[in-house]
């Protein structure tokens, strides 16, 4: 096509292109906007890494099963590798909000377990109840934690677990 | 004449851009080098940024903030340059694939051309994600956990990146491995991959014309003067911002990762990857038989490997023992079977051995120069009436065919690249009034070159040349896409007139010539 229009009217005509291009461009760089908390919204997190206990305990061997065992390779106690499942119930206001198991990774099943879960819910105060079984030897839950928060619009519970001071929330 | 309505559409806005910025300037015909300029500005832009940038991660945020605020009149026109630089080279690439796509120009042998691109596509989108990590604002919070929750629902990495970030352990080592993605990593990578996308092309321009390159330069600038960009607040674990605003150029997935699930949102990313990547084969192009050459015919010139737009063909020493020092080969994955080659062949000439078949140096099987020539007698044979045109139309531009009548006959070529010069001379001399050139619209040919090695061997500008025995009064080149009818309609209604003129003038200056022999008969 051989269009042949005034040069200024091009100019202009590019001005017009160049100004939807850049308008596009401005608009999507920055809008629409998302929501990510209701005005009146908190969010609970709880986030923590933890390995289960040992499925079974470390055993002493019998000298006749070391004496089977090359030099090298000899150790008084055998322990299986293996650990358990980790079970985790927490609750909001009596109400469960997370209840999970979660099996540990890795070939010979003796990985720990990467905890993550994140759940908006509506600020104030809240009774906050979570527990956590991970040890098939042991009877039920074996750790367990409770408390009161009062959550301001916008901030986040951070429930994490230490193996040595048990379950905190800030 | 039925065209598909994504052709339909993208051939409107590019007349409306032929309107506007004449057929030189428009950015439909320079998308990828047009690509390549706003990655220059990036680039400068933000190695200005990375001076007065904190890589560290309590520092980041504020060293950006002093950039947009304190020294806004540099620094923070940078750091407006390299965003919205970047989001506009999100619609370029955007437009250029689509562009690519409309016009067919992606199945077949370019099959490479468009796998490569994919890749660049998400090299670009992480490039960006990482950059707006690095602000380590609200906005990089979110980003942070979302791309740590994408990268856990991997099958077998560790799974423990988002609970790193939320239980506060985003590392300085972790931020400064981002620092090196963004910096150095992604970019090299962008750049090779790149250089691959065009590997097979020849004659790859990487800049865009001047003028066009100076406008999206003011439009950027202007921009950045009437909206800096601008952060969110800092970034804070124990908080949740209420809403963001997410570039949506870059950032796109990651509300979708909020409102489905991970594993859900890279199903959707991966299947649509995937697609893109076998779209070159749904289904595939049919073969077409490639450019064969004939060295009893070849005196090693060149010609051909100079305009070959696919670097399909190479020149090596002769092998035939003739006494000549070069020959060509043609490589079969690059050839496109453009039959441009046969266009630039010296021997292609249809005045030579005018008895038996016309052999040439180089030639299509499924169109051979041969057979043009005998096209063109025939259809000039075929015409009657005052004025006579023949038109030599590209199978990738509008049919001619539909402009035949008594006084006018088409003849269709693979590309408008592929017809000899000679040729048109040869149709002149056998008896046609004019010869109208048609392809793909100007600037914009399906096998690159085409009309343009056309145009430059018409104006003697580049060999084969038109010879000055042509009348070039006598020939024309105008491009048309599938719905430019009514142009080419009118073009040869004006074209029929000046030949009317044309043959008027030359009979009188016959006449005058007799005139003139018969008066000195009788001295
Ligand atoms: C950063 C992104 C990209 C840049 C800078 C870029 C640049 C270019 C350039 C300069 C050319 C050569 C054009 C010519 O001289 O004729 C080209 C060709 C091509 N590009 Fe891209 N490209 C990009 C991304 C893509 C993507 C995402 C796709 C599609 C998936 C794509 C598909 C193609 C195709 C099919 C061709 C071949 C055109 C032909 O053979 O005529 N490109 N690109
Ligand atoms: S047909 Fe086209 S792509 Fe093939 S060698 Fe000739 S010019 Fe090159
Ligand atoms: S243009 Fe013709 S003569 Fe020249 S190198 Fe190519 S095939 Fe040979």
């Amino acid at each position: 096509m051989n269009i042949t229009t005034n040069k200024w009217v091009r100019y202009l005509l590019q001005a017009i292109n160049y100004t939807v291009f850049m308008a596009l461009v401005w608009y999507f760089s920055a809008a629409p906007s998302i929501r990510i908390l209701a005005d009146d919204q908190a969010a609970i997190t709880i986030a923590f890494a933890h390995a289960g206990d040992l499925r079974e305990p470390c055993r002493k061997l019998s000298s006749e099963e070391l004496a089977e065992l090359a030099v090298n390779m000899r150790q008084l106690e055998d322990c299986p590798r293996e650990r358990s499942p980790v079970l985790i119930q927490a609750s909001l206001g009596g109400e469960f909000i997370y209840d999970v198991s979660l099996d540990p990774p890795g070939l010979f099943e003796d990985g720990g377990v990467d905890v993550y879960f994140s759940k908006r819910i509506p600020a104030g105060k809240h009774q906050f109840e979570i527990r956590m079984d991970d040890s098939v030897r042991e009877q039920g839950f074996n750790h367990s934690f409770s408390s009161e928060f009062d959550v301001a619009p916008g901030r986040i519970i951070l429930v994490s677990f230490d193996s040595e001071r048990g379950f905190s929330a800030r | 004449m039925l065209v598909n309505p994504v052709k339909r559409a993208y051939l409107a806005l590019e007349s409306w851009f032929n309107i506007s910025f004449g057929t030189e300037w428009n950015p439909l015909y320079h998308l990828g080098t047009l690509s390549f300029f706003l990655f220059w500005v990036i680039l400068v832009s933000g190695i200005y940024l990375f001076i007065p940038f904190d890589g560290s991660l309590s520092g980041a945020y504020q060293s950006v903030e002093y950039i947009t605020h304190e020294q806004w009149y540099v620094a923070g026109v940078m750091r407006s340059l390299h965003r919205y630089a970047s989001d506009a080279v999100v619609v370029t690439v955007l437009l250029h694939m689509f562009k690519e796509f409309a016009s067919g120009r992606y199945r077949g042998f370019r099959w490479f051309s468009w796998v490569t691109g994919v890749p660049t596509l998400w090299l670009i989108i992480t490039l960006g994600i990482t950059g707006y990590w690095l602000v380590w604002d609200e906005l990089a919070q979110y980003v942070a956990i979302g791309s740590a929750r994408l990268m856990d629902a991997i099958p077998l990495l560790s799974g423990a990146m988002t609970r790193n970030f939320v239980a506060g352990q985003m590392t300085d080592r972790f931020f400064i491995l981002i620092e090196f993605l963004h910096l150095l990593g992604q970019p090299l990578i962008l750049f090779f991959l790149l250089w691959i996308h065009v590997k097979r092309l020849s004659g790859v321009s990487i800049n865009p014309p001047r003028g066009l390159a100076g406008g999206t330069f003011i439009a950027l600038l202007a921009l950045s003067l009437a909206k800096p960009a601008v952060s969110h607040g800092p970034a804070d674990l124990a908080s949740m911002p209420f809403t963001l605003n997410i570039d949506w150029f870059y950032l796109n997935v990651y509300p979708l990762v909020d409102y489905w699930t991970e594993g859900q949102t890279w199903v959707l990313t991966t299947s649509v990857t995937f697609l893109l990547m076998i779209m070159p084969w749904l289904p595939p192009a049919k073969s077409s038989p490639i450019a064969v050459v004939d060295l009893d015919n070849c005196n090693g010139c060149g010609l051909c490997f100079n305009d070959c737009p696919f670097d399909a063909i190479t020149v090596q020493a002769r092998t035939d023992g003739a006494r000549f020092e070069h020959e060509v080969v043609v490589d079969p994955d690059l050839c496109g079977a453009c039959g441009i080659c046969a266009g630039s062949c010296p021997a292609s000439n249809p005045f030579r051995s005018s008895k038996s078949t016309l052999k040439t140096g180089i030639d299509m099987p499924q169109l051979s120069v041969d057979k043009l020539r005998t096209r063109t007698k025939q259809a000039v044979m075929e015409m009657s009436g005052a004025t006579k045109i023949l038109i030599f139309g590209c199978e990738h531009g509008l049919d001619t065919g539909l402009f035949d009548d008594a006084g006018t006959r088409s003849i269709r070529l693979i590309c408008s690249g592929m017809l000899p010069p000679t040729l048109v001379e040869f149709a002149l001399k056998k008896g046609a009034d004019g010869v109208l050139v048609s392809g793909c619209r100007h600037n914009d040919c399906y096998f690159r070159f085409g009309n343009q090695w056309t145009r430059l061997r018409f104006s003697g500008e580049r060999n084969p040349i038109l010879r000055a025995r042509a009348d070039r009064e006598r020939v024309r080149v105008q491009g048309a896409a599938e719905t430019d009818k009514g142009d080419i309609q009118r073009s040869l209604e004006k074209f029929r007139e000046e030949l009317g003129r044309l043959n008027q003038a030359d009979k009188s200056a016959d006449a005058d010539k007799d005139e003139k022999m018969a008066d000195e008969y009788h001295h």
